[in-house]
């Protein structure tokens, strides 16, 4: 098509008018801040569960000498939260079910396929509030997707569908941050982000916690360290643990970067951080706190105001399941504040 | 039967509002429209991408054709349209207040009130109920065919919820945004201030209760809906809410919508889904498309419907054939647009002559009358025209009959190069307490297949951007 | 006869209700046949209760709440005088003319069987009066009228089928047939007290009307196999059962709807007997 152009800058200008003429006071359908919210949500799931794929796959391609009990695909499942509804669907913890399961599965409510469908089928009823770029992204990943589902994968193809998989998620995020007017649907977006993302990170300490007691038998054992990087791994943090450490990778310090350190994104803290501003600006544009203005900033000072060392004497564990519960409960008054 | 065209007339002269699209058609380079159309179409593709009609399972809608050479009409011809058009509309508006208040058109014997008790779309809950305004069908989608040079008739008027709208919009950006040069040609009457009447037009009907400037809000059945790209776009244009049933909620008969901040009050509803499904606790009990309560908050004068509940009694096919005697005796004028002659198979003597003709009528059924279908004489085959014989000999109320008409035909560009296919008009009439108003033009459905008068986007019509010279 | 009647409807939900709103059509109105000497309505729990009219002149009760609610019932008391008249109504508010009720609805389709038989039932007849209570006496031969629970299928057509149906289906069945036939039909939803003629038990009921040139609308009761006597209490009419239903509502939240419903209709100063 050579002299004919899409005008992607004029739809922008149009969503831009529509703003001024249609909310001057900031007020947007319950639905429409449910459904971007959730869109955001189920995109951020989708990546969370190809990182815990790739990283996997890497833990399981190691030589037995350096790998673990074998019971790599088992942890994935119960990182990804679907044990049951797995459990139900094929048994036995392999790489080809697991796979198969957290990817494709129809009938896993939380497969990569569903997270997909479902992003783009809440986009596709509130169209108009995602800018186009927004919209082509979700839209084109699941024809995308259409595609890949009809191949037969070998590693190296599973390898880069994962891959992709990560790619629509920075492209949809990155869509977001560009071109979305920075108002109360931004911020809801947001919000799905973070709350996400925060029950992923808090997810994967959850089922790894034990690995990173400082009293197991092996300590330092080749195993342990890469179960250790596993963990960094699945949340894009390997890198991010050298440049701020400096040492060796070190259980406490691995719950450190994850869970208080709030330079690292994915970070419980940074997080709340995150959820405790974007709620703030929606209080501010409203007018009106409420209980999860509240709720988030309390779960982010306990965040602040914690050591590592503490949460470790008090039960790591015990620590993320109430957090896990908290993150859960304040997703549940964000709705009943906002989205229905 | 050789069919006017637009273009032609009878097929020797070349009439003068086409002779620049002439001249430009027979310099185009042989592959420029090939080129332009497959552009047209991924326009089209884009914005339908957009709203993901294409690579879903659950939806089987696809692009509707579109044709790039315009259909044209000169500033004089058009007056006279809209002069019919508002007339026709301000006689609706005047019908349906007098079927559902006084019924002098009854009384008067100008239609058999057991055409207006006995349809189903004849809403008892408006019976005496004073509508805003006192308007009904604020937005009106008449159906225009031409015949010949002077002559066009009223093939059907639609009063509940006209489609359409989105696409002669669109067809004009898309033009636009090929053929500039075509643009620089003529002197063509815009279009897109559509949507600034349209919201005019609803703002002027909202309640007398409600704040100066009403909420509006466009309620859509939801994304599954065929017309649901158009709803969005709608929405947008008019920088109103697109809001589903689930979306409002009525405490003491007012209407709120769910929003972030709590319930925002509704002042006018631009309503696209069908009375039945509206308020599932006055009419259809198992909807969940509408909102519990509606009719409560709309009787208790506190929100405006548009359209309003019950206009589709007035373009039901049977009365239809009245719309004749309708203008005449609401407006006092003479109608300027015809309606095509139409049997009325409930008189007898009509109904004699229609069993007489099967083969060379097309017979329609009336609303509220259970799905008989409907049988074009011409293109039936023996057992089928026998079948509605029994039919029509059983139940002469449930249908009427009409010639079949030689459509006009325009300059289309086909696969055998441009030839000519025959087209309708739906141009849309908005009808406020300011006013009526009525956009130049409207949305020119065109039948793609070759001697085919079948213009419905199901069955393989296509459509056109429609021109309006204005000089 | 004076009828003393009592109807309660219970609503109990497994997970609370957020909101109901409801339309009532439970009080009747006076006409030749009937006088209401006392009437009540109470929801069992706090909300917005207003009177008015529908379309077709039944006094409705538009009721709303606010949740949580996990459980409600609405009660109807009422004590009112009837009088036998041969099924004939007169001096009841009319408001929509009868052509109207000879739209067939959906409830009120006849299938091609109902159709036939109802050619048959009625050919000795000579007068529309006399093609009614021979259509009557037909239905009230061939189909069985069964409790709630043994109910098949909903509307005419399918009620004819099953041979079978509650009174509100054997009611949509004879208007299907008069429709056929041309006559205007309309649903009547009510109640009947106990007495000896009637096969059929005390409680809630429904029946038709049929209207007649000349004599106005005339009700047939096919279940009982008689016109409306003065054991039968006229609540409100309609095209059918939709438009007359006792509770029509909505609401939010309150998945598992638990319903139960109790009427008693029985001559005052008798001892109430729950059937």
């Amino acid at each position: 098509m050579p002299d004919f152009s899409y005008g992607g800058t004029q739809d922008l200008a149009a969503g831009a008018q529509r703003l001024v003429s249609k909310r001057p006071d900031l007020t947007m359908l319950s639905r429409t801040a449910d459904s971007l919210y959730w869109v955001s949500r189920y995109v951020e799931r989708a990546e969370y569960l190809a990182r815990i794929l790739d990283a996997t796959t890497r833990l399981t391609n190691l030589p037995s000498a350096y790998g673990g009990a074998g019971t790599e695909w088992h942890s994935a499942v119960l990182t990804a939260g679907c044990e049951e509804a797995f459990a139900k669907a094929y048994g036995e913890a392999n790489e080809r079910n697991v796979c198969d399961f957290l990817s494709f599965s129809p009938d896993n409510p939380s497969s990569i396929r569903n997270c997909l469908a479902l992003a783009r089928s809440n986009a596709r009823a509130v169209r108009t509030a995602l800018t186009s770029e927004m919209w082509d992204a979700l839209n084109g990943a699941w024809l995308e997707l259409q595609r890949f589902e009809k191949k037969r994968m070998d590693r190296e193809e599973f390898a880069r569908f994962l891959d992709w998989v990560k790619n629509v998620s920075l492209v949809f995020d990155g869509s977001a941050y560009r071109t979305m007017l920075r108002d109360d649907g931004y911020w809801f977006s947001r919000l799905g982000v973070y709350i996400e993302r925060a029950d992923n990170t808090a997810r994967i300490l959850d089922v790894k916690y034990h690995v990173l007691l400082p009293d197991t038998e092996q300590v330092g054992g080749s195993l342990d360290y890469f179960q250790w990087t596993t963990v960094l791994r699945e949340v894009s943090a390997l890198t991010a643990y050298h440049w701020v450490y400096r040492e060796a990778v070190k259980p406490l310090l691995i719950a450190d970067l994850l869970i208080l350190n709030r330079r690292m994104p994915r970070s419980l803290a940074a997080c709340y951080e995150n959820i405790s501003r974007f709620l703030d600006l929606l209080g501010d544009a409203y007018g009106r706190q409420g209980p999860a203005q509240r709720q988030a900033r309390k779960t982010l000072a306990s965040l602040s105001n914690t050591q590592i060392e503490t949460i470790f004497e008090g039960g790591l564990h015990e620590f993320i399941s109430d957090f896990i519960t908290e993150n859960n409960r304040l997703g549940g008054t964000i709705i009943d504040q906002y989205l229905q | 039967m050789a069919a006017f065209d637009e273009m032609t007339g009878s097929g020797a002269e070349l009439r003068p509002a086409y002779e620049a699209l002439d001249r430009w058609l027979k310099d185009a380079p042989p592959d420029m429209l090939a080129l332009r159309r497959s552009q047209a179409e991924l326009f089209f593709r884009r914005i339908g991408i957009t709203f993901a009609v294409y690579g879903d399972e659950e939806s089987t809608e696809r692009l509707i054709p579109f044709d790039i050479i315009p259909r044209v009409l000169t500033k004089p011809e058009w007056t006279r349209l809209e002069q019919g058009l508002r007339q026709r509309v301000t006689a609706l508006n005047m019908f349906l207040a007098d079927v559902y208040g006084p019924k002098e058109c009854l009384k008067a014997g100008i239609i058999p009130p057991d055409l207006v008790y006995r349809n189903a779309c004849y809403q008892l809950e408006m019976v005496d109920f004073q509508v805003p305004h006192g308007i009904y069908c604020h937005i009106a989608g008449i159906d225009i065919v031409r015949v010949d040079a002077d002559t066009f008739y009223v093939l059907e008027d639609n009063a509940r919820t006209p489609s359409g709208v989105s696409y002669m919009m669109e067809n004009r950006e898309v033009m636009l945004r090929l053929f500039p040069e075509l643009f620089a040609m003529h002197r063509v009457a815009p279009v897109d201030n559509y949507p600034d009447q349209l919201l005019a037009t609803l703002r002027s009907v909202a309640p007398r209760t409600s704040a100066a400037d009403p909420t509006i809000c466009l309620l859509t059945p939801g994304q599954y809906n065929s017309a649901f790209y158009e709803h969005s776009f709608l929405a947008d244009k008019l920088g109103v809410e697109l809001v589903e049933g689930s979306d409002l909620l009525v405490r003491d008969d007012v209407v709120y919508m769910r929003t972030t901040q709590g319930p925002k009050r509704v002042d006018v509803i631009y309503r696209r889904i069908d009375d039945d499904f509206i308020d599932p606790l006055v009419f259809r009990s198992d909807s969940v498309l509408g909102v519990p309560g509606l009719i409560g908050a709309y009787k208790a004068g506190n929100v405006t419907l548009a359209n309003a509940v019950g206009t589709g009694v007035a373009d039901d096919k049977a009365v239809y054939s009245y719309m004749p005697e309708i203008v005449r005796f609401f407006t006092g004028e003479e109608p300027i647009l015809k309606n095509v002659p139409t049997f009325r198979c409930r008189e007898p003597e009509a109904n004699a002559y229609v069993l007489d003709n099967l083969d060379k009528l097309v017979v329609k059924e009336v609303n509220g009358s259970g799905g008989y279908g409907m049988l074009v004489g011409p293109h039936a085959n023996k057992a089928q025209i026998e079948a509605f014989r029994r039919k029509l000999i059983a139940h002469p109320d449930g249908f009427i009959a009409q010639p079949t008409l030689a459509l006009s035909t325009c300059p289309t560009f086909v696969a055998s190069g441009v030839a000519p296919r025959h087209v309708d008009l739906r141009p849309y009439v908005l009808s406020g307490a300011n006013g009526i108003s009525c956009v130049p033009g409207g949305l020119t459905r065109v039948a793609l297949q070759e001697g085919s008068l079948v213009v419905n986007s199901s069955q393989g019509g296509g459509t056109k951007d429609t021109w309006i010279l204005d000089a | 006869m004076r009828i003393s009647i009592s109807h309660t409807i219970s609503y109990a939900y497994a997970e609370p209700a957020r909101h109901i709103t409801q339309i009532l059509r439970l009080t009747p109105r006076d006409h030749d046949g009937q006088h209401v000497m006392a009437w009540r309505i109470e929801p069992t729990i706090d909300g917005r209760l207003q009177a008015g009219q529908d379309a077709y002149g039944n006094i409705i009760h538009r009721f709303s709440a606010d949740g949580p609610i996990t459980e409600m019932a609405i009660q109807v008391n009422g004590l009112i005088e009837t009088v036998d008249l041969a099924g004939v109504v007169r001096g009841a508010v009319e408001r929509v003319p009868p052509d109207v009720f000879r739209r067939d609805t959906m409830m009120t389709m006849p299938g091609s069987e109902l159709r036939s038989f109802v050619g048959a039932a009625t050919s000795g007849a000579d007068t529309p009066l006399g093609k009614m209570h021979a259509l009557m006496e037909a239905l009230h031969e061939t189909m069985t009228c069964v409790p709630a629970d043994q109910r098949t299928g909903i509307g005419a057509a399918a009620a004819f089928e099953a041979r079978a149906g509650i009174a509100q289906d054997l009611a949509h069945v004879f208007m299907a047939g008069a429709r056929h036939l041309g006559l205007p039909a309309r649903y009547v939803s009510g109640y009947v007290a106990h007495a000896a003629a009637l096969p059929q038990a005390a409680g809630a009921h429904a029946w038709a009307e049929i209207y007649l040139e000349n004599y106005g609308w005339i009700g047939f009761d096919c279940a009982n196999g008689l016109c409306p006597i003065d054991t039968h209490v006229r609540v409100a009419i309609g095209l059918d059962y939709g438009d007359a239903a006792p509770v029509r509502g909505a609401r939010k939240g309150g998945q598992g709807e638990n319903l139960a419903v109790r009427v008693t209709a029985t001559e005052a100063g008798a001892r109430a007997s729950n059937q």
